[in-house]
């Protein structure tokens, strides 16, 4: 039972790679906090130097009150779910699941009744007694979870522990950890890259790109106000539509191509950016088919050429294209702009989600058809707006 | 169709199998006349030396074998050989382990170059070697003892274990022993209670050829040892047959087959642990 807090924590790999830089982070006492962020953005390394499996190379990590820097991984009382699990081989599922008592030195019953009643909660209790390359990837992945929750420790740290799992199992393991998390009631550090995963699960959740922390908090204010384009692009799916727009002199109204979409008031400090080029982004579910809904009022609907349609039963995205200029070459990683790296992949993937196509998500009874100009009425209350440069939001209230 | 495809299929594996037979065969046909002929009587090797008398030996008798310990004392060479094998092997396992973990996992400055070293030494020439040590061995009294040996054989056999069990250490991946320092393990536990079990193919891999290299030495044991009381098995054999008129083959070829048992034995019996797939199971 602890807080976890990082303080500035940064690691350099000796080969010269800053894989985490400036990570402030505080998971409450029981809290569930998921960090997510794309491949490669240092997911793996900065959980790895809360267990202790990885020096510090500059800040610092405490534990309850206690700074853990210095301290070996057996001092820490932490518990990890590995990225592959990392089962112990040679060893049952019951001595896998109670090996970490049995190094603690508990009484044998004691740690047989422990063991089954994790076994028990995790369905694992007919598999006791197979080795590891026995069982398949779900049981596996739970022996993985049992390992961790027998031990009752001050911190439990998951990475991605369902990224293997096929969709369904995926599903029912989400809901299971999320259950387990709130019984034990342990502060716990989730890892994924699969940010449904990240809205489902966490109390709080932490994007992370290239090793520095874009925004912490809780799911919904992640998805209403991103902090950055970085954030907007990677929460939500279809993501963001992103496009480059010019505010108008009066800071009441943004132009796309010929298009004009009006700002609702109440936007504060846009000043610096009046008639200049911003980034506007809308959400795929704010754009609806404006057949449905009479003729929406000007300066709240976007017209389009629909490229495709597709039907997923309870909704339809349909995919148009702007005459908006595309947006490129943006900072997204914000701070990090002198990270090369940084930099680029933020690039890639803003490319993908500002060219002047467009994702739109409507009622399943919309009639638009693909080849064919469409309107969409927007809800211009919920416009997002980025400062091209910095990709920094701007005009929140 | 399917008549035909299975006939090819029948076709090439009966080839197939053909082919693995000639090849056990042309292997084995030495160790067989070997066996063959420890089964001789005196009389006959005298009779039908070079294989006059026949592939299959018209009459079996184990005397040559008898005649080996009751009248050669093949005994205490034996002992020898296994006390002077066994003492390798064990020294051997214990710190070609701890030499390969540590070259493989903890981040010491030029393990690569110290790791060259290693095997170079392994490399050396028996030959060279059995001068220097000969006078070693003489200035510190030391000759006619099978324990030098055993020095001697880690030379060879340390070089190779410890290369063999580093990749080995190598393989395993790290996250292995993480999850059990994070369970709460020392360094040492971790290696003990998780990556030597995990290891134990390479172990055992390391073990077998460290045995069969003490068990086999002539070179050393003929440079070295003096009485026959103080011989290792395959020094004392070459002084089986000897006699004025002609070599005893069946005698020689009788302590063949005892030197041979163990050795097989230990394969066989360690083979099955050295199966792949040690990991199985333990990542996704
Ligand atoms: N031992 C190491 N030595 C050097 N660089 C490393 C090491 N481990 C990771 N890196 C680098 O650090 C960066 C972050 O790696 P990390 O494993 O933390 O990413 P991640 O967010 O967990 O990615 P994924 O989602 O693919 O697991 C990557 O650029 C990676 O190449
Ligand atoms: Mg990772």
């Amino acid at each position: 039972m602890a807080t976890v807090s990082l303080e500035g924590v940064s690691k350099t790999y000796p080969n010269g790679v800053r894989a985490v830089s400036g990570l402030d982070l505080e998971i409450a006492d029981g809290e569930f906090m998921v960090l997510v962020g794309p491949s490669g953005c240092g997911k793996t390394t900065a959980l790895r130097m809360v267990a202790g499996l990885e020096e510090i190379s500059e800040g610092t990590i405490r534990v309850g009150d206690r700074v853990v820097n210095e301290l070996s991984p057996r001092e820490r009382d932490v518990a990890m779910v590995f990225q592959n699990y990392a089962l112990y081989p040679h060893m049952t599922v019951a001595e896998n699941i109670g090996f970490a008592l049995r190094l603690a030195k508990m009484p044998k019953g004691e740690v047989r009744s422990k063991v089954e009643e994790a076994a028990a909660i995790l369905g694992l209790t007919e598999h006791l007694d197979r080795k590891p390359s026995q069982l398949s990837g779900g049981q596996r992945q739970r022996v993985a979870m049992g390992r961790a929750i027998v031990r009752e420790p001050a911190v439990f740290l998951m990475d991605e522990p369902l990224s293997n799992l096929d969709a369904k199992l995926r599903v029912q393991m989400r809901t299971e950890i999320a259950r387990i998390q709130r019984r034990v009631n342990v502060a716990t550090i989730y890892v994924t890259h699969d940010q449904t995963e990240a809205m489902t699960m966490g109390d709080r959740v932490a994007v992370l790109s290239a090793g520095t922390l874009q925004q912490c908090d809780v799911p919904q204010s992640l998805y209403d106000r991103p902090a950055n384009l970085f954030v907007a692009a990677f929460i939500g799916s279809p993501a963001m539509n992103l496009y480059e727009g010019i505010l108008s002199d009066g800071a009441d109204s943004v132009r796309l191509g010929e298009q004009c979409l009006s700002l609702p008031p109440g936007l504060t400090s846009l000043e610096a950016w009046r008639g200049s080029p911003v980034v506007v982004g809308v959400r795929p579910e704010n754009l609806h088919d404006a057949a449905g809904q009479g003729e929406p009022a000007p300066g709240r609907a976007l017209e389009g050429d629909v490229e495709l349609v597709e039907a997923l039963g309870s909704e339809r995205l349909v995919h148009f294209r702007l005459e908006a200029s595309r947006l490129h070459g943006v900072g997204v990683a914000g701070g990090a702009g002198s990270e090369r790296d940084a930099a680029d992949l933020g690039r890639g993937e803003l490319g993908a989600a500002a060219a002047s196509v467009g994702v739109a998500r409507v009622e399943p009874t919309s009639s638009i058809r693909g080849g064919e100009r469409a309107r969409f009425a927007v809800d211009v209350e919920r416009l997002h707006l980025f400062d091209p440069s910095s990709g920094q939001a701007i005009g929140r209230h | 169709m399917t008549g035909r495809l299975r006939m090819r299929v029948v076709v090439r594996e009966t080839g197939f199998y053909l082919g693995v037979l000639v090849v056990i065969a042309i292997a084995l046909f030495p160790f067989y006349w070997i066996l063959r002929t420890s089964l001789e009587s005196d009389g006959q090797v005298a009779a039908g030396v070079g294989g006059k008398n026949g592939l299959l030996p018209s009459h079996l008798t184990l005397s040559s074998y008898v005649n080996d310990f009751t009248q050669q004392h093949f005994l205490t060479p034996l002992v020898n050989s296994i006390v002077v094998a066994l003492a390798t092997t064990f020294v051997t396992i214990i710190v070609a382990t701890l030499a390969g973990y540590a070259l493989a996992r903890l981040n010491i400055r030029g393990a690569g170059a110290i790791l060259g070293f290693v095997l170079l030494a392994g490399f050396f020439p028996v030959l060279a070697m059995i001068g220097p040590l000969f006078l070693l061995l003489k200035d510190l009294g030391m000759l006619n003892s099978i324990y030098p040996l055993i020095v001697i054989y880690l030379v060879y056999t340390l070089p190779i274990s410890t290369w063999l069990l580093r990749n080995f250490f190598a393989q395993i991946p790290r996250e292995l022993e993480e999850a059990a320092l994070v369970d709460g393990a020392t360094r040492l536990q971790a290696l003990v209670k998780v990556v030597a079990p995990v290891a134990v193919p390479g172990v055992f891999t390391a073990a077998i050829l460290s045995f069969i290299l003490a068990w086999n030495d002539f070179a050393f044991a003929v440079s070295f040892l003096e009485t026959p009381s103080h011989f290792t098995a395959p020094l004392s054999i070459v002084t089986f047959g000897q006699s004025q008129f002609q070599v005893f083959y069946n005698r020689i070829d009788a302590a063949v087959v005892i030197i041979s048992v163990p050795i097989a034995a230990l394969v066989l019996i360690l083979q099955r642990r050295i199966v792949s797939g040690l990991t199985a199971g333990s990542f996704r």
